[in-house]
């Protein structure tokens, strides 16, 4: 053996534990649920081929298109307003003001926040009648405040509200902060002494210079936004148990929250592979989608433009 | 008037930094409220829940609510569950990315460049996409309804883990390992006695992730665990009211209890360790 084919033997040795559990826990199991996908699976007895009607059922399936409607609805609006709220902070948190350690500290504890905690911490302050929430609005002589996420109305924004605390101060802030530390002081002391305003050098040079970090955040924003489930599933069936995770009315019935019912509440193996193959085109469009158009507005340093 | 004894623009300035400082502090309000509103209410006796107005500060201050809650529900039984699905995942995903990272740092074979692409591009997989067949398999092994699912697979590196290690292999100079190759020692003597023992920094960032990852999962131990006594704190807050209330009364001055105390090792530990984590974080947008 030669040298160099030592070294190689000896690097796929150590890379070998990656290359089992790649072929093991995502290879097969991908390949395994396209095969499902075209059957009836109801796990009692064998898979019995369908071809591709477990599809043609997805295209009727109301609960499909209300779950595709209520994670579209979440994340056009939550994605948006954690991008820029973070930005927002980690601006603040970019100034010269005392304490901003202790103050990025206290933003980020959210985060780390379990989410089966942050949905019961928040489940008790949106409580319609006793809640501190609807006291809150009440007291600002606001009237009597929504029933929250008792109420298809409401379940939807509470949800966002929650999301939004346990984001905004979170990795997608620390990823801004570190990008704007990053950018050069004399490009902002050059602005100045060109005499632009503060709405200028943020149009002019913060955006382009950290653009990178704008889609890598939106990207991953999207990514777990359309992957919304344990927040909905405490939120909808933890307290009252008697409400099938997802309620009420299915207001909060995401894509993942129908997939998850499908699968281990009625045990519909089949329809569910065919849903998470779905999914998976889904998210690989968007991102897509979102790489070919950040062509026209992300830009990278050394590049020409 | 101001602007007799001060020049316009250190009132500009002022105003500018009072505002910044009504802004970020009042902010702190915001996120920390629902702690705040948490603990008052989980030391509250359950009539004073109910008061309207409600009372941020306790008339009675009950601080038996966070003995009950042990005695209510299998509390010590989950915290012990979850400490040991933790301790095991982290473990194994540190030890396996580290060996992992390493083999792709340090070494030339074909399709390197190309595995590891393939490596960084399963980090946008989502995992509801193989969660069935995954399922199917453990179930054929026999692992439903116990820990192997949600420890076993860690064992394997993990995306994430093994790019920052990759990362951090990189910055470490080669010379290193050269002089000890030329004492004689092998690859893994080297992994062990040098590269190991420089990565403490890396290594402290994937314990704070990596516990604060396992120590929060929901979705594993809802589809892999059955039994009440096998539960983590996450599967086991989720059914504590189910638990508690059985004779349907209020128990929300427990149910906030049992979720500080479910919280508070992980705000420890990121408040203890947050310097390592930011720098993983920060390390893993590029952006450095």
């Amino acid at each position: 053996m030669t040298l160099s084919q030592r070294e190689a033997l000896q690097g796929f040795i150590y890379i070998s534990p990656w290359i089992i559990g790649f072929l093991v826990f995502t290879v097969g199991p991908m390949i395994a649920s396209a095969y499902l996908s075209l059957t009836d699976y109801n796990i009692v007895t064998p898979p019995r081929f369908a071809g591709l009607g477990n599809y043609e059922y997805m295209f009727g399936d109301r609960l499909f298109w209300k779950s595709i409607e209520n994670t579209l609805y979440y994340t056009v609006i939550f994605v948006p307003i954690a991008i820029a709220g973070s930005l927002a902070l980690a601006m603040l948190l970019n100034q010269r003001i005392a304490g901003r350690v202790a103050l990025r500290t206290l933003y980020f504890l959210p985060s780390v926040t379990p989410v089966v905690a942050a949905a019961f911490l928040w489940l008790w302050i949106f409580q319609p009648q006793i809640g501190l929430m609807n006291s809150i609005i009440s007291a600002l002589g606001l009237g009597n405040g929504p029933l929250w996420l008792g109420h298809p109305g409401s379940s939807k924004p509470a949800l966002i509200i929650i999301s939004l605390w346990g984001a905004l101060g979170g990795n997608t802030m620390l990823i801004f902060l570190a990008a704007l530390q990053g950018i050069p002081r004399e490009l902002y002391e050059s602005a100045d002494i060109d005499g632009a305003g503060g709405v200028g050098k943020f149009r002019y040079i913060t955006v382009p210079s950290i653009s990178p970090v704008i889609l890598f955040n939106t990207v991953l924003g999207v990514i777990g936004a359309l992957q919304m489930f344990t927040l909905a599933y405490v939120a909808s069936s933890g307290r009252q148990q008697q409400f099938s995770p997802g309620g009420p009315l299915n207001s909060t019935l995401f894509y993942v929250l129908h997939l998850y019912n499908s699968a281990f509440d009625f045990w519909e193996m089949g329809y569910a592979s065919a849903l998470a193959w779905v999914f998976f085109v889904i998210v690989l469009a968007i991102t897509g989608f979102q790489l070919w158009t950040s062509r026209r507005w992300v830009y990278y340093e050394g590049e020409d433009n | 008037m101001i602007s007799e004894i001060l020049p316009a623009w250190r009132v500009k300035r002022i105003i500018r930094y009072g505002l910044l400082y009504a802004v970020a502090y009042g902010l702190t309000i915001i996120f920390a409220l629902p702690f705040l509103w948490a603990v008052s209410s989980s030391l509250k006796p359950v009539n004073e829940l109910f008061l309207w107005p409600p009372q941020l500060i306790p008339k009675t201050w009950r601080f038996e609510n966070y003995i009950e809650i042990w005695h209510v529900a299998p509390l010590a039984r989950f915290f012990i569950n979850t400490v040991f699905v933790t301790v095991f995942s982290v473990s194994g995903r540190i030890l396996s990315a580290a060996l992992v990272a390493y083999g792709f740092a340090r070494f030339r074979f074909p399709f390197r460049n190309f595995l590891f692409l393939l490596l960084l591009s399963t980090l946008m997989l989502p995992y509801q996409v193989t969660i069935i067949p995954t399922f199917l398999l453990f179930k054929a092994f026999g692992w439903l309804d116990t820990y192997n699912p949600l420890i076993i697979p860690n064992w394997f590196g993990g995306a994430f883990a093994i790019f920052l290690f990759r990362q951090f292999f990189l910055t470490i100079p080669k010379d290193l390992d050269e002089a000890a190759k030329i004492d004689g020692a092998n690859t893994l003597w080297i992994f062990i006695r040098i590269i190991l023992p420089l990565s403490k920094p890396v290594v402290i960032t994937m314990i704070v992730i990596g516990f604060l990852e396992s120590w929060n999962d929901f979705f594993g131990p809802l589809i892999y665990l059955n039994t009440p006594e096998k539960y983590t704190l996450s599967l086991g807050l989720a059914n504590f009211q189910r638990v508690v209330s059985a004779g349907g009364q209020a128990t929300e001055h427990l149910l906030m209890a049992a979720s500080m105390v479910m919280t508070l090792p992980s705000i420890l530990v990121f408040i203890l360790l947050q310097r390592y984590y930011i720098q993983g974080v920060v390390i893993s947008s590029g952006s450095k």
